[in-house]
């Protein structure tokens, strides 16, 4: 599409944003892939949309209050990106103009609190642990909390697992092939610290020593997607610092952590970081993907033969590209048969905090999500990401469907360990 | 039903009524709600409709339309915009009916074979729906995951599939439309043999001249019992050009034949990983399916073909998979495209199936001496070629050279006794060039036609028709409506 974007004016984001505008030529095959076209069936909720209107804010021709109601019912989830066969940077442009608008945008005050609360809460374990305690205490007052305060509150467990401290270094067992670095993930660490455990545990079962950088961050990716440009950046350097460089590889184990690390080189564009950054992306892989890479090297079998489902996060599948990689793991277990979703690649509506800002349409998407699984025969559901694991959870109880969902390293660990499959999940 | 004068204060009356047919979020007004729907899959041109509505059923659409046509306000209707021509560029200052929330399959019959949809049906979805009973609907426009059911009727939309078994027309039996009068009326029936003039033949291809269909009925067939997928390899576009020509002449009937140059080629693996022969400058797909017996006796024949026409390297689908991934490459090319430039025209000209060697090689001239690189993708087997002429919008005077090009190329097709256009439309794009393409007399016809359907122009004002409605689209400098300020180019 031709624009006339002021790239210069607009720093260093203009370029990125620029490019992906121009490189989408209107052809609408990004159209049944996105969840909120299929289902509000309007061109403003669609990803040429959004395109659209965008590139209306950014030159000038469009007020970004006029645009933002469409833009912020994005889930964010780039299946719109797979599927483009011009290859437009959807999620780059979207991230880039998130962080824009944030500077012009008339929050309400409720608004503000919320956001202010979100941004000061989840990104740090101990406040997100205190925060979520007080919110249980709250539960039962739940119909006293309207909107989406309430909608917090729903996600939240009614109990917390104990999370002992992660180590700083898991050594390897047998002869050492690889030594990674780890980001433990803030909303895991307290939610299901047990995911952490499990990645240690088998890649060290795999040779795979673990380090893990007790002064880490959040990865940001909560502040960059909901257009807190400056607090991304700030957790990025931070985490440009700590992280080792005599790794093999920076590991993450939670999709959505995983591409936030990814737009590291984005959010520090036109930084002194930049070029640190952009080497640092390079070596930011998801667990499933460098342990499929490396190959496992002690095969794990189920007890019981088990059926297990794998949901694909849209964070790995869409935004990393990475599909296969987690089921080749999971065929290496002996006893465990694949079984495939319907549909496996439309949003389960968690996509960070869309589930606070947009509750209808995140409840809606989980619940086709939820029934889509409970269509298939599945025992288990695997994943690769904690939202969409607490996303999947809350839907499939409320359909009456007690799935366990569990994350692709668990099971991985639950089969090393000869437990079963379904024991622990706090 | 008394009629007023047009103009804008009919327009704020007509807002007024749709006010009350409709909730706010599906009537659309506000900037941020028309900018989206300005173009089509020709992002050259664009239009502001005055307003968007969005019915959810028959009745809404037919409310609509009575009321555009009380106060003579033009209106559009619209599927999923990729239109490639400009057809479904809206009308300046008109109404704009998006029926994509109409897409209920209405009525599934496998044993009649026969499938009602609403307008706003994708077409990949009727033979998803009918996949259980081993049927399919056969026109498979490479948009078909995209388009309506509504957008192919209006464009008699084909796909690489139409050459054994027809076009859109071929496979539509029904229709339930509203006139640009409000009246309702049914065209056709649910089968192939009925009584009087061919009335769904006129509807389908007309570009929304006439009016809205609300309900299409549809033809089914049985899936092919087999596929047999081959692709050849080339040294030049020339030899890929004249294998087709062989194989028509032989008499074979194969399912589907395409071809790919090397640029298209390019950006289809960049697009999805099809993983096409890195050094061939043009590959040539021929699809021979149906029943295997059938296909099975065929193939002989077919090799034999191939290899007469100098293929450097012949691959055969081992298996679904396969085969899908060369259709899927073939399929998204127009839009990989996108990767090679930021900006191209998709011409949709057709030249008789003996004459292809010789068109691609004037293409390829023409490509030269106007220093623009041209991309070939095309369906081979009906002679519809598909050139992708790339250019910069951002360089003055680029879109109109580009145009020029395009020009040029339709009065190839043209000479060789070929047309303007094979499955695109001639929407906004070619309407200048119906004049050298249709004698005076055919084209009165055709304007009597739609003034007996629609005398005050209200459905789809200005699209397909060069006379009277507005001026004709030029291929050099400024159009003429945009000088009036009716249409922008970006
Ligand atoms: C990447 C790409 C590949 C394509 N490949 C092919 C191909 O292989 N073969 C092919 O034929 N085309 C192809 N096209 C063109 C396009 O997809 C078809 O013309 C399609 O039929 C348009 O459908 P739509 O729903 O997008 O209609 P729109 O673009 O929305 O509308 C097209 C026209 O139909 C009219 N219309 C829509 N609905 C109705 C209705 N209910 N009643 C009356 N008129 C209506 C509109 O007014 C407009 O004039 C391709 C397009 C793209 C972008
Ligand atoms: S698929 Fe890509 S090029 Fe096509 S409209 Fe969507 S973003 Fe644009
Ligand atoms: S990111 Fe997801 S929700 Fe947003 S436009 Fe793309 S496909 Fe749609």
């Amino acid at each position: 599409m031709q624009h006339t974007i002021p790239v210069d004016e607009i720093g260093p984001w203009g370029q990125p944003m620029a490019e992906a505008v121009q490189k989408c030529v209107h052809c609408g095959f990004c159209l049944p892939v996105c969840p909120t076209y299929r289902v509000w069936r309007e061109e403003m909720d669609s990803p040429r949309g959004r395109i659209v209107l965008m590139k209306e804010v950014l030159e000038g021709r469009l007020e970004f209050d006029e645009a933002l109601p469409y833009v912020d019912r994005c889930l964010g989830c780039v299946g719109c990106e797979t599927a483009c066969p011009s290859g437009v940077g959807y999620g780059e442009l979207l991230t880039s103009f998130r962080g824009l608008a944030e500077a012009s945008r008339n929050r309400s005050l409720l608004d503000r609190v919320l956001r202010w609360f979100v941004l000061t809460t989840l990104p740090y374990p101990a406040r997100f642990r205190w925060g979520a305690r007080m919110g249980r205490w709250a539960k039962p007052l739940r119909g006293l909390v309207p909107g989406r305060l309430g909608n917090m509150l729903d996600l939240l467990p009614s109990t917390l697992p104990h999370a002992e401290r992660l180590p700083e270094v898991y050594p390897a067992e047998g002869p050492r092939r690889a030594r990674v670095a780890l980001l433990a993930g803030c909303a895991q660490q307290v939610l299901a610290p047990d995911i952490n455990w499990a990645t240690l545990r088998v890649l060290a079962k795999n040779g795979v020593e673990v380090i893990v950088p007790q002064e880490q961050a959040c990865c940001g990716a909560l502040a960059a997607h909901t257009g807190a440009a400056a607090q991304a950046r700030r957790f990025a350097r931070h985490n440009l610092q700590v992280f080792p460089d005599d790794v093999d590889a920076i590991l993450t184990n939670a999709a959505g952590c995983g591409s936030g690390m990814h737009e590291y080189a984005l959010w520090l564009r036109g930084e002194p970081e930049e070029a640190v950054a952009e080497a640092f992306v390079q070596r930011v892989r998801d667990v499933t993907e460098f342990l499929a890479d490396v190959g496992i090297c002690t095969i794990a079998r189920l007890e019981k033969p088990t059926r297990v489902a794998m949901h694909d996060a849209c964070h790995l599948v869409h935004a990393q590209g990475i599909r296969q990689q987690p089921r080749e793991l999971l065929a290496t277990v002996e006893n465990l048969e694949l079984v495939e979703i319907p549909e496996s690649d439309i949003c389960c509506g968690s996509a960070g905090t869309y589930n606070i800002e947009q509750p209808q349409t995140a409840a809606e998407l989980g619940q086709k999500k939820a029934a889509a699984i409970g269509s298939t025969d599945t025992q288990v559901v695997a994943a690769g990401n904690i939202g969409c694991m607490t996303q999947i959870n809350t839907h499939l109880i409320h359909l009456n469907r007690h799935i366990p969902v569990m994350h692709t390293m668990q099971i991985l660990d639950r089969a090393y360990r000869g437990i079963p499959i379904d024991q622990i999940y706090e | 039903m008394e009629r007023k004068p047009g103009g804008l204060m009919n327009a704020s009356k007509l807002f007024e009524q749709l006010r009350r047919l409709y909730p706010p979020d599906r009537l659309l007004t506000r900037p941020a709600q028309l900018a989206p729907y300005e173009s089509d899959g020709l992002t050259a041109f664009r239009a502001r409709p005055a307003g968007i509505v969005l019915p959810e059923t028959q009745d809404e659409v037919i409310q609509t339309v009575k009321l555009c046509y009380q106060h003579e306000i033009p209106f559009m209707a619209r599927g999923s915009g990729t239109s490639l021509s400009g057809g479904s560029v809206p009308i300046q200052d008109g109404l704009l009916i998006g029926l994509n929330r109409m897409n209920r399959i209405l009525q599934y019959e496998p044993k009649q074979r026969i499938a009602v949809v609403e307008p706003g049906v994708i077409n990949l979805a009727v033979s998803q729906r009918a996949t259980f009973d081993n049927l399919y609907y056969a026109p498979d426009p490479s948009s078909g995951p995209v388009c309506t059911l509504g957008g192919n009727v209006a464009f008699n939309s084909g796909g690489a599939h139409c050459l054994k078994y027809g076009m859109t027309s071929n496979h539509v039996l029904g229709l339930k439309v509203v006139l640009p009068n409000g009246e309702v009326c049914q065209l056709g029936g649910d089968s192939l043999e009925m009584v009087g003039p061919d009335m769904t033949g006129m509807f389908v291809g007309s570009e929304g001249l006439f009016g809205v269909a609300l309900e299409i009925t549809l033809r089914l067939l049985p899936k092919p019992e087999v596929y047999y997928t081959v692709q050849a390899a080339y040294d030049s576009l020339a030899k890929a050009g004249d294998a087709v020509t062989l194989v028509v002449a032989s008499g074979l009937l194969p399912g589907a034949m395409e071809i790919m140059d090397r640029l298209s080629l390019d950006a289809a693996d960049a697009a999805v990983g099809a993983g096409y022969p890195s050094d061939a400058k043009a590959i040539l797909i021929v699809e021979l399916e149906g029943i295997a017996e059938e296909v099975e006796a065929e193939k002989p024949r077919l090799h034999e073909l191939i290899e007469k026409s100098g293929a450097y390297l012949v691959e055969v689908a081992k298996d679904d998979e396969q085969r899908l991934k060369i259709w899927t490459g073939r399929k998204s090319a127009f839009s990989a495209v996108g990767r090679l430039s930021p900006d191209f025209i998709v011409q949709d000209g057709v030249v008789p199936r003996t004459k292809l060697g010789e068109s691609l090689v004037e293409i390829d001239r023409l490509s030269r001496e106007y220093d623009i690189r041209v991309a070939n993708v095309f369906h081979a087997g009906d002679g519809n070629l598909h050139p992708l002429i790339m250019y910069d919008g951002r360089q003055s005077g680029a879109l109109e050279r580009a145009e020029c090009l395009a020009g040029e190329i339709l009065r190839h097709c043209i000479r060789l006794g070929g047309s303007i256009t094979g499955e695109h439309g001639v929407g906004l794009e070619k309407r200048g060039y119906m004049r050298e393409m249709f004698g005076e007399s055919d084209l009165e016809f055709m304007f009597e036609l739609r003034h007996a359907v629609d005398p005050l122009q209200l459905a789809n004002r200005g699209k397909m028709l060069p006379m009277a409605e507005s001026p004709v689209l030029t291929t050099r400098g400024a159009h003429p409506l945009e000088k009036q300020g009716i249409i922008s180019r970006e």
